[in-house]
């Protein structure tokens, strides 16, 4: 397909907003997994949410 | 599920994570319409196919003025109604407002310079949209400078507020001005003036660049609810030791 | 030499993470450039004569804005009095505090240079020309800061002490920076007189600013 004489900008155009959106791409996905892998690593380590955490055994009193 | 509940973060995330997948499907069947629509476009009589870099400029441009409007939304929230999510929203639309800008003056530029034969000429919109570049990496640097989220979030959102002002000198720039950069000829009074087999592959990939926008803000809204999350632990550990 | 390397490596992570240091001056950078326009008019052929003069201009103001960061976070966190009693001279100290410093604030300032020079109309020779004039004549922005930097921070005065102190010294290194991008780009002397000045004086304040500075940390400090 004959792009016309001015083929090298237009090409030049795609390249760059296909870069640019797989930089943005690639930044939201690797953002995504060191968060998954931070969150997993506190939960191991055994920090957890007050929601999260299993709740001591309560003593009822004698009514 | 309410509304309400989108105020939730551990809501949201679930939802996002439902969602997300559908919109990823949606974003690339859009991208793969629209760059078919793209290449069988016809050349315009007066440009002729470099009319195609259009098909990347204008939607960019749009999206970088949206993008401000969603953060301007966003500062509303957290001004006015301490919306918990607002923050978040405003912060990952940040470097995204901030890309598609980029896009538009760089597509812009190239654009330029076989029809105009100049990269870049200080016109009323060109200038306008580089302005809006700065104020978005302003905001940027702003948001990761103060350590504080909280008092970020508020200096972020009287600062996107007072930024608004800057859309509607973009938009009508070309009116009031005389400048180099072509008039308005969609979204104007009366109508597009661009002929439908141009309007058509310009629509698709502007749905395309939009459908990218909202998934990655849902999922970047979703990484930062996380680092949050990561955040406040490490420092109640800290607290703790 | 590790301890030096330690240093470097510190202050680097230190400056790209605050999120100021490299950002903010190519920010300062192309915001000043963007004004220019605005002030003189969009005269395209006007600016492709004083582009150069700009993108220098700019870069000095930008370089001058980091500057007080060099000591000043040291200062208030304590370390600096480590930094003093250290084992490694207090000069060669400053000049890895210094070279740090230039790699994160000075050298992104060089790399933006082009970018900038395409919005001001320049053509390649002066662009190739401004950012390789740039590349050299930073580190003695840097240098030469070094001096103000170590005074404001002895004299813990803030403010515009620093850029006061610091502008008149820098004043030849902008004279033969832009004297050779002109010559690179219009001529008629030739590009290596300006240019090998403009060496001499990046090395000259490669000695003398960190001595300098490093006698004001001494003895300055109370």
């Amino acid at each position: 397909m004959d792009l016309g004489p001015h083929v090298g900008f237009i090409i030049g155009a795609y390249i760059v907003a296909t870069l640019v959106v797989s930089a943005l791409v690639i930044w939201v996905l690797a953002d995504h997994v060191a968060q998954k892998r931070a969150l997993a690593d506190l939960e191991r380590r055994g920090i957890t949410r007050r929601s999260a955490q299993p709740r001591p055994l309560q003593v009822k009193e004698p009514a | 599920m309410a509304l309400i509940d989108l105020a939730n973060p551990s809501r949201f995330v679930a939802l996002v994570g439902r969602v997300l997948p559908w919109l990823i499907v949606a974003t690339v069947i859009a991208f793969a319409f629209g760059l078919r629509e793209s290449y069988l476009a016809p050349d315009d009589y007066q440009q002729g196919a470099t009319v195609k870099i259009m098909f990347i400029h204008v939607p960019n441009a749009w999206l970088s003025m949206f993008a401000w409007g969603v953060m301007s939304i966003a500062a509303l929230g957290t001004l006015v109604w301490r919306h918990p999510l607002a923050d978040v929203a405003a912060k990952c639309a940040a470097p995204l407002g901030a890309a598609f800008t980029l896009l538009a003056l760089v597509t812009g530029s190239l654009w330029g310079r076989p029809m105009w034969g100049t990269y870049w000429v200080w016109d009323a919109r060109l200038t306008s949209v580089l302005v809006l570049f700065i104020m978005y990496l302003a905001l940027i640097a702003l948001w990761r400078t103060v350590d504080d989220q909280n008092r970020a979030g508020r200096a972020a959102a009287v600062l996107t507020l007072v930024g608004a002002v800057n859309l509607p000198i973009i938009k009508f720039s070309v009116d009031w001005w005389n400048t180099l950069h072509q008039p308005a000829s969609v979204l104007r009074m009366g109508g597009p003036t661009i002929d439908r087999s141009l309007l058509i592959p310009l629509a698709v990939m502007a749905l395309a660049f939009a459908l990218l926008f909202v998934t990655l803000h849902l999922a970047a809204m979703r990484n930062e609810i996380m680092r949050r999350r990561v955040r406040t632990l490490m420092l109640m550990q800290a607290e703790r030791a | 030499m590790t301890a030096l390397s330690a240093l470097f490596a510190r202050d680097a992570r230190v400056a790209i993470r605050i999120g100021g240091g490299a950002m903010m001056g190519v920010l300062f950078f192309l915001a000043v450039v963007t004004l220019v326009p605005f002030a003189i008019g969009p005269d395209l052929a006007l600016l492709r004569r004083i582009g150069p003069a700009i993108l220098w201009l700019g870069a000095l103001l930008s370089s001058l804005l980091a500057l007080d960061r060099l000591f000043a976070n040291d200062h208030e966190d304590g370390s600096l009095d480590l930094i003093l009693m250290a084992r490694p001279p207090l000069e060669l100290i400053v000049i890895t505090k210094a070279l740090a410093h230039w790699v994160t604030t000075g050298l992104p300032l060089v790399v933006a240079a082009p970018i900038l020079g395409l919005f001001l109309n320049l053509d390649p020779a002066a662009l190739s020309a401004t950012v390789l004039t740039l590349l050299v004549g930073t580190p003695a922005l840097t240098f030469i800061g070094v001096i103000g930097a170590a005074l404001a921070t002895a004299l813990r005065r803030g403010g515009l002490l620093l850029p006061v102190l610091v502008l008149p010294l820098t004043i030849p290194v902008l004279i033969f920076g832009v004297a050779a991008t002109n010559a690179a780009a219009v001529g008629p002397m030739p590009f290596e007189t300006p240019f090998t000045i403009l060496c001499a004086l990046t090395l000259m304040s490669g000695v003398i600013g960190p001595f300098a500075a490093a006698a004001t940390l001494r003895y300055g400090m109370e």
